[in-house]
């Protein structure tokens, strides 16, 4: 009986799919739901109760800041996906058309891969002496005789911030490029450049548009990094910035969790938005 | 020495031997071994904030007393919660007075009976009547002496004078102020208005901690002119509104560089000369100046704001850890402690008995503001002061007489912490 209960493929399909079902549910649907039943709570100064109340929303939708603080994150999200894409787009062609030998290609991607070794924090806070008013960038171009005084916009600001983050991010949107590129068709360019087709040519018509579906991965983890970051603007902005991500740990920090939970569910809502929107673009699955 | 000889938890042989002399060792000698062999089993865990949970202290009181004392440090805000909502999992908690304001309704610490106390009558006033001397003024919000005591043992509501149940022991003040680069000031800064003054824009900063961060707000805000307050340490809405709308408006025309929440931030900022007048802690200045670069924690003609820090007792404790946890106390108020914490730049809750644990030249320059004779160094070994240096803000009574406010929790605290994140996101 057992082992004909086994043998049947639906009850087979069922087994197979329990383990990873069990665990996106514990790890991925559970926290989110209760993510937004405690946006519903309210909170005293040191505790949250049980509540049905949308106070939490409302005093969420009802300040300009807010407004002003997701506006921020979607221009700081824009911004570094746009740089991003310039410098990892550049890389990955060069390492896949331009290094002829694999080895080298290996070798190279690997030196890419070099700054990864230390921890994300680290690589953001050694911009910090780097970039201050006595910095070393200010120091030197006081030293050529560019600039008189030193400049002031280059840590604390929104430039530190997204610099960070391009220094940051740039690797994920390299890998899933340079992974497409390395299967496309090699004959596809020379049967482009047999009929004619200049190199911008070739790029244009034949490389981006094979390229695509390592663009869209890339965008999208550039884009929900972004998103969801606050420790980066933190630190990079001195707290003269702010994004979502800081609105929702600055409530963390002051034991609003309601608060912080109906912040999040927005931002989360937010997220899929942008990436429902950049699915409409390229179908990933169809692509990969 | 009868108090210490009667039979509770307490003393260990070591101690009792250097402080009860030989002949009364001799005499009580067989039970002092007994407790003390209970007393080796006794655990306290105590919890607070990073100024004053320093493992010398837990060291020296495995020395002195015997049992092992646990330390946990957390930040303020996360020492509220727990003593709030986890009285179980803290003996004695170390926390500051505007944070006992907050807990203590909570009933989760229990009121100490002031004649267990053997230096009580030597604790400085500001604990008990709230005067430093006789003709003091009682600075703005939570002074320590108005929640510092309770009608009774199982008391919810706070006294307004001593009773003899206090809720917390005081054990580590200071009065704060600005910090100032002099060396990139190059001249007398003397107002706390200075902070938004647009001679230092992109050059100042203030701390993200809501509940202190509002009070130099108040401080500058009430400097200018611009806001007559009621009582800084409990604003009205429109206070708070109004305020922040000062503050805000400076952050949007660039005055500040950066906002810091921890101590190695303020010490960076100052140091690497990003900020040159910025709230500070005393430590962060010693930090700074330890660098060689020049640093003044200085002095403001409006006057300082205060803290003051406390041990409280978890409600959940009784028996021999109790005793235990008095004889603790009894320790901490006996000038060991006082002198490291003094020796920081703190004050102890009992200076005279401090002083015995301090040079002469240590006494003079931290409490009495006097000329350094020799050279000044903190309990760790770093030089802080050179022979012939004065302490900032001169001496004791300089310093605590000149209190404008208390660090506080208001009435509308929850309002001020939202108002606080729009502000930062700003």
């Amino acid at each position: 009986m057992a082992s004909r209960l086994l043998k049947n493929r639906h009850v087979l399909g069922w087994l197979e799919a329990a383990p990873l079902t069990l665990v996106l549910l514990a790890f991925l649907i559970a926290p989110i739901v209760m993510i937004v039943i405690v946006s519903f709570w309210g909170a005293t100064e040191f505790s949250i109760y049980p509540a049905f109340q949308f106070d939490n929303y409302e005093f969420l939708f009802g300040s300009p800041v807010t407004y002003r603080v997701f506006w921020a994150t979607l221009k700081y999200a824009f911004i570094t996906w746009a740089l991003t894409l310039a410098i990892g787009f550049t890389v990955a062609y060069f390492l896949a058309f331009h290094v002829r030998s694999l080895t080298m290609q290996i070798a190279l991607f690997l030196v890419c891969t070099i700054p990864f070794w230390t921890s994300n924090i680290i690589r953001m806070i050694s911009w910090i002496p780097f970039l201050g008013r006595n910095g070393i960038a200010n120091q030197t171009l006081i030293s050529w005789g560019v600039i008189d005084e030193p400049l002031e916009w280059l840590l604390y600001s929104d430039f530190s911030v997204i610099l960070a983050f391009v220094h940051l991010y740039t690797l994920f949107m390299v890998v899933p490029i340079f992974n497409t590129m390395m299967r496309i068709d090699k004959s596809l360019l020379e049967a482009a450049r047999d009929n004619g087709a200049s190199g911008f040519q070739t790029l244009i018509h034949v490389i981006l548009p094979l390229t695509k579906p390592g663009i869209m991965i890339g965008t999208i983890f550039v884009v929900t990094l972004v998103m969801g970051d606050f420790i980066t603007v933190r630190f990079m902005s001195g707290s003269q910035r702010a994004n979502v991500g800081r609105l929702i740990s600055n409530d963390i920090g002051l034991l609003q969790y309601p608060s912080a939970a109906a912040t999040a569910v927005v931002l989360l809502g937010t997220v899929l938005i942008v990436i429902a929107i950049l699915l409409r673009f390229v179908n990933i699955r169809k692509e990969l | 020495m009868a108090i210490l000889a009667k039979p509770k938890v307490g003393y260990s042989r070591r101690s009792l031997l250097k402080t009860g002399g030989a002949a009364l060792a001799a005499t009580a000698l067989p039970a002092p071994m007994i407790w003390a062999q209970d007393t080796k089993d006794i655990v306290l865990r105590q919890f607070g904030t990073g100024v004053s949970n320093l493992n010398d202290v837990a060291n020296k009181v495995k020395e002195d007393l015997g049992f092992t004392l646990e330390m946990t440090a957390l930040d303020s805000d996360s020492v509220t919660q727990r003593a709030a909502t986890q009285p179980d999992s803290f003996d004695i908690a170390d926390i500051e007075y505007w944070i006992c304001k907050k807990v203590w309704p909570t009933g989760n610490l229990q009121a100490m009976d002031t004649s267990k106390i053997a230096n009580y009558d030597k604790i400085v006033g500001i604990f008990r009547s709230g005067k430093l001397t006789p003709e003091s003024e009682i600075a703005q919000g939570t002074a320590p002496h108005t929640v510092g005591f309770v009608e009774g043992p199982g008391g919810t509501s706070f006294a307004s004078e001593e009773t003899g149940w206090m809720t917390l022991i005081p054990t580590i003040y200071n009065a704060d102020t600005l910090g100032i680069r002099p060396d990139l000031i190059g001249r007398p800064i003397e107002s706390w208005t200075e902070l938004l003054n647009p001679e230092f824009r992109g050059k100042a900063s203030i701390l993200d901690i809501s509940s202190i961060g509002i009070m130099d707000m108040a401080m500058v805000c009430e400097a200018m002119g611009e806001i007559q307050y009621g009582d800084k340490g409990n604003m009205t809405r429109e206070e708070i509104d109004k305020t922040m709308a000062i503050f805000t408006e400076a952050k949007r025309a660039g005055q500040f560089r950066a906002f810091w929440k921890t101590f190695d931030e303020s010490v960076n900022l100052m140091a690497s000369g990003e900020v040159v007048i910025q709230s500070m802690w005393s430590p962060a200045i010693t930090a700074v100046k330890s660098r060689g670069i020049p640093c003044v924690y200085q002095p403001l003609k409006e006057g300082y704001r205060s803290w003051g820090g406390g041990i409280g007792l978890s409600s959940s404790l009784s028996g021999m850890e109790l005793d235990a946890a008095y004889e603790y106390i009894n320790w901490y108020l006996s000038g060991w402690v006082g002198g490291y914490l003094m020796r920081q730049g703190y004050y102890s809750a009992v200076p005279e008995t401090s002083k015995n644990f301090m040079t002469e030249n240590e006494w003079g320059y931290w409490f009495e503001g006097k000329e350094a004779t020799d050279v000044i160094t903190s309990p760790t070994g770093d030089t802080l002061a050179q022979a012939g240096e004065t302490r900032d803000g001169g001496s004791f009574y300089d310093r605590m007489g000149a209190v404008a406010c208390w660090n506080a929790v208001m009435d509308e605290n929850q309002y001020m912490v939202r108002k606080w994140n729009e502000f930062i996101a700003a």
